[in-house]
């Protein structure tokens, strides 16, 4: 990682060996040298690899703190994130050497980590988790509602309910049966990852359920942030505009699929199926679409069976950890009826 | 305004790096933000003014080093360089891209005293 302009590339770095020039879509080679220096704890192997307490290894090919030169050019910056490392040797316009210190933090580092927890929570306990997001007014509540009462009886559900005020929509949800949980982000544009966090602790949805989590209603702010979901979900609504994807390219971009809701209104308006569609895949090529009404219940099928196989996949992982178990049994049964023949 | 949210995380970045390096102040931040990384640099901007106040970065100048955004074009089968989502691919003109690259945000370094 270069310091001076922030490139760098993948987290294997020799030290005290010039890295090759990379391939690189962007890239732009240094015309001078310049420096690393970094401390670490001991504990080098013979080869001299070690790991630092962020997690990065890389080896060195002689013993510590010294600074080399190197010229070549790099490519993205990829994962590694490097932090605490103390003052950082490399040179800077209007910042003075000896003062600068290294950070490299993503910014979303903290929501992050919290949402892979959140994750790998869901996956081992077979929780299949949407993220629902949509402009106000897409009928998402709605359409939640509709879809748990389809459900109910086939598989668990719990919500997770974001708005800015008001517990109205986790009431509703509530009136299905369903266990809700409304979370009140106040002046907040979106939900985060430590408020998910906090609500599955009270919430407790329970082991192979499907959890939804209806964000709130903004196409903009809550496509930066990872709650943990397997998926984001895109509900837009034909009275809204078939340019939405276009306009909002970001939450298309980071949705799996797209539902097109009341789709029943079509008949009045002069929305273009076809061109909306063709937007969102503009966007984001391989996103799915399903056009639905809550209303009339066209599409609720297909949409159900999108749940079904979703909640399947995350439920699998925890068969296949029990399939070793059965075949263990079984092989114990078989042992047993050759023992009783016998 | 999720800049707001991503400001706080930067302070929080600079104030936590710059305890652990001593410092008695933070005379300036250097911030990569990606072109694709869902955010408006000057609402940055604005945020990072109103969160630093009372930190160690009370005073502290914010520099932005925006990053392009780069994708893999299906099409020409090599990599490219986008202005954004929704953006096509600057050779074929077509809209079979995935991204690889300038859609994070992350703080490079500081400048301590």
């Amino acid at each position: 990682m270069c310091m001076t302009c922030g490139c760098g590339h993948d987290d294997a770095h020799v030290e005290g060996v010039p890295d090759p020039a990379h391939d690189d879509a962007d890239g732009h080679a240094h015309d001078r040298a310049h420096e690393h220096v970094h401390d670490h704890a001991h504990g080098v192997d013979d080869l001299g690899w070690h790991t630092h307490a962020d997690g990065t290894r890389h080896r060195h090919a002689h013993a510590h703190e010294h600074p080399h030169e190197h010229e070549h050019a790099h490519e993205d910056p990829g994962a590694d994130l490097h932090f605490g490392h103390g003052p950082a040797g490399s040179a800077a316009p209007g910042m003075s050497q000896s003062r600068m210190v290294r950070v490299e933090r993503d910014i979303l580092a903290a929501n992050d980590a919290i949402a892979e927890r959140n994750r790998e929570g869901f996956e081992k306990r077979g929780i299949f988790a949407l993220n629902l997001v949509s402009s106000p007014g897409s009928g998402k509540t709605t359409l939640l509602v509709r879809t748990i009462e389809r459900l109910t009886g086939l598989v668990p559900v719990a919500v997770i309910e974001g708005d800015q005020q008001t517990s109205f929509d986790a009431e509703r949800i509530r009136a299905t049966g369903a266990p809700a949980l409304q979370i009140n982000t106040g002046k907040g544009c979106h939900l985060d990852a430590a408020m998910i966090k906090t609500a599955l602790g009270r919430l407790a949805p329970p082991d192979a359920s499907v959890l939804m989590i209806e964000n709130v209603g903004n196409l903009v702010c809550p496509a930066g942030f990872d709650l943990g979901e397997a998926h984001k979900v895109v509900v837009l609504s034909v009275t809204e505009g078939e340019d939405k994807p276009l306009k909002y390219p970001d939450m298309f971009h980071a949705a799996s699929l797209m539902l097109l809701n009341k789709v029943d209104l079509l008949p009045h308006l002069s929305f273009d199926v076809e061109r909306c569609i063709a937007n969102a895949r503009q966007v984001h090529p391989a996103i799915e679409v399903i056009e639905i009404s809550a209303t009339s219940g066209e599409g609720m099928s297909e949409w159900l069976a999108w749940i079904e196989r979703g909640a399947r996949a995350a439920r699998a992982p925890r068969l296949a950890g029990e399939r070793p178990r059965l075949q263990a049994t079984r092989l114990d049964v078989r042992d047993h009826v050759k023992e009783v023949r016998s | 305004m999720h800049e707001m949210a991503l400001a706080e995380g930067v302070r929080e970045i600079v104030d936590e790096a710059a305890r652990s390096g001593g410092a008695r102040r933070v005379a300036a931040v250097r911030v990569e933000i990606g072109r694709l990384a869902q955010v408006e640099v000057e609402a940055l901007r604005f945020a990072f003014e109103v969160v630093k106040r009372g930190s160690l970065a009370d005073s502290a100048r914010l520099e932005i080093v925006e990053r392009e955004g780069s994708a893999w074009c299906m099409r020409c089968c090599e990599p490219v360089v986008i202005a954004g989502c929704g953006e096509p691919c600057p050779k074929c003109a077509h809209y079979q891209l995935q991204v690889t690259g300038g859609d994070r945000m992350r703080v490079l370094e500081i400048e301590i005293e």
